[in-house]
C-alpha cells in the first residue's frame, strides 16, 4: 500500500505542478474572517472599498490556509507526508478578492534527506497563489516532510 | 489584557510586549478546521495520528496561526476602542504585506490552551508611502506546560500620526 503514496523520492528539485482551481466567495472570506480576523477590509464592502486594499479581500492567513488544502488535496492527500515545521516566509503580495479564483502552483527548490532522522525527507518548496488572469496574489516558501520510501539505499546513495 | 497600548507608527518601539490572550482548543473545533482547510490523516483520525510522529490527533498549524491572529486582532481593536471612548482619532488600517520564520516547534493538541503574546522587534517610517510606516514583531504561542509552540516573524503596515482612519 505505502508503494501507492507518494514519498520523498517522488519530488526532484525543478519540479513544476499546478492544482485546483479553489473559487473564493464573499460568504468564504466573511466566515473566516468574522471567526479568526475580524478587520473590516475582510467583512465590510464599503469600508473595504475605501481602505488601500480597494475591495473585499481575503484574511491573507485565509489565503495560506486554502493554499494548503490545495496542497492536500493535490498532492498531501496520497503522499506519505510527515507535516511541516514551519514557513520560511509568505508574501502576500495582492488582495484576493470574493471573485477570484486561485491555483497552486509549486516548485521544488530543495530535497534531501534529515541527517538525524534518515526515514525523513525534507522538500523545500515555494508555492505561489495565482488567479484567473495569472496573477501571483501569495507567494509562500517553507518545507514538506515526507517519509523516505529505501532509507537505506537513499542514505547509500546520497553518501 | 497587559502590554503595549501603541497604535501609532510613533509610538511603536523594538521590546515592547503584550499577553494577547488565550485559546482553548477543543476536538470539534480541530476536527471543522481540519475538515475545511487541513483534511490530512493525522489532523482527522485518531488511529492514523496514532502512526505518525505526533503520536496522537493535533490541530492543523494553520488552526494555530489563525489563532494567535485572532487573539493579535483582538487586542489591537481593543486599544483602538479605548482610544475612541477617550474621543481621540484612530489611525488608518494598514496590512500586513507577509511574514517571515513561522514555527510550529511542537503540536497543539485537542485541549490544550495556548497563550499568544508578542513582542515588537522594530518600527519605521516607509519612503515609499507617505503616512505609513511599518513595524516587526514576533508573535509566540506558548501551551500550558509553558512549552513554546508557535512563532513567527511578522510585519504589519501602521500608519503615521494624523493619517486617520476608520
Amino acid at each position: 500500500m505505502t508503494g501507492d503514496l507518494l514519498h520523498y523520492e517522488d519530488f526532484h528539485v525543478g519540479d513544476v505542478k499546478t492544482h485546483g482551481p479553489f473559487a473564493m466567495s464573499a460568504e468564504l472570506i466573511r466566515e473566516f474572517a468574522r471567526e479568526w480576523d475580524p478587520q473590516p477590509f475582510h467583512l465590510d464592502e464599503e469600508l473595504a472599498r475605501s481602505s488601500v486594499l480597494g475591495g473585499l479581500c481575503a484574511s491573507g492567513w485565509q489565503v495560506c490556509a486554502i493554499m494548503n488544502r490545495l496542497m492536500v488535496d493535490g498532492y498531501a492527500s496520497h503522499a506519505a507526508g510527515l507535516g511541516s515545521f514551519g514557513i520560511r516566509e509568505v508574501k502576500w503580495m495582492k488582495p484576493v478578492y470574493a471573485d477570484d479564483e486561485l491555483t497552486l502552483r509549486y516548485t521544488v527548490l530543495d530535497a534531501r534527506v534529515s541527517s538525524s532522522k534518515p526515514e525523513m525527507g525534507i522538500v523545500t518548496m515555494c508555492w505561489e497563489a495565482i488567479d484567473q488572469h495569472g496573477t501571483v496574489k501569495t507567494e509562500m516558501t517553507g518545507v514538506n516532510l515526507f517519509r523516505v520510501r529505501n532509507p537505506a539505499q537513499t542514505q547509500a546513495t546520497a553518501s | 489584557m497587559s502590554g503595549y497600548t501603541s497604535i501609532w507608527l510613533e509610538d511603536f518601539e523594538a521590546g515592547q510586549h503584550a499577553v494577547y490572550g488565550e485559546h482553548h482548543f477543543t476536538r470539534e473545533a480541530v476536527l471543522a478546521f481540519a475538515r475545511q482547510y487541513d483534511p490530512q490523516g493525522f489532523h482527522l483520525d485518531d488511529e492514523a495520528a496514532a502512526k505518525t510522529h505526533f503520536k496522537r490527533l493535533s490541530a492543523s498549524g494553520w488552526h494555530t496561526a489563525a489563532a494567535c491572529m485572532k487573539l493579535l486582532a483582538a487586542y489591537h481593536f481593543r486599544l483602538r476602542a479605548e482610544a475612541e471612548a477617550r474621543g481621540e482619532p484612530l489611525p488608518a488600517l494598514g496590512p500586513s504585506p507577509g511574514y517571515k520564520n513561522l514555527q510550529w516547534i511542537k503540536p497543539v493538541y485537542p485541549g490544550d490552551t495556548i497563550t499568544f503574546s508578542g513582542t515588537i522587534t522594530g518600527a519605521r517610517m516607509m519612503k515609499s508611502r507617505p503616512g505609513w510606516g511599518l513595524i516587526t514583531l514576533t508573535p509566540e504561542g506558548h501551551n500550558q506546560h509553558g512549552d513554546k509552540v508557535y512563532a513567527y516573524d511578522s510585519t504589519v503596515m501602521i500608519a503615521c500620526r494624523g493619517n486617520v482612519g476608520a
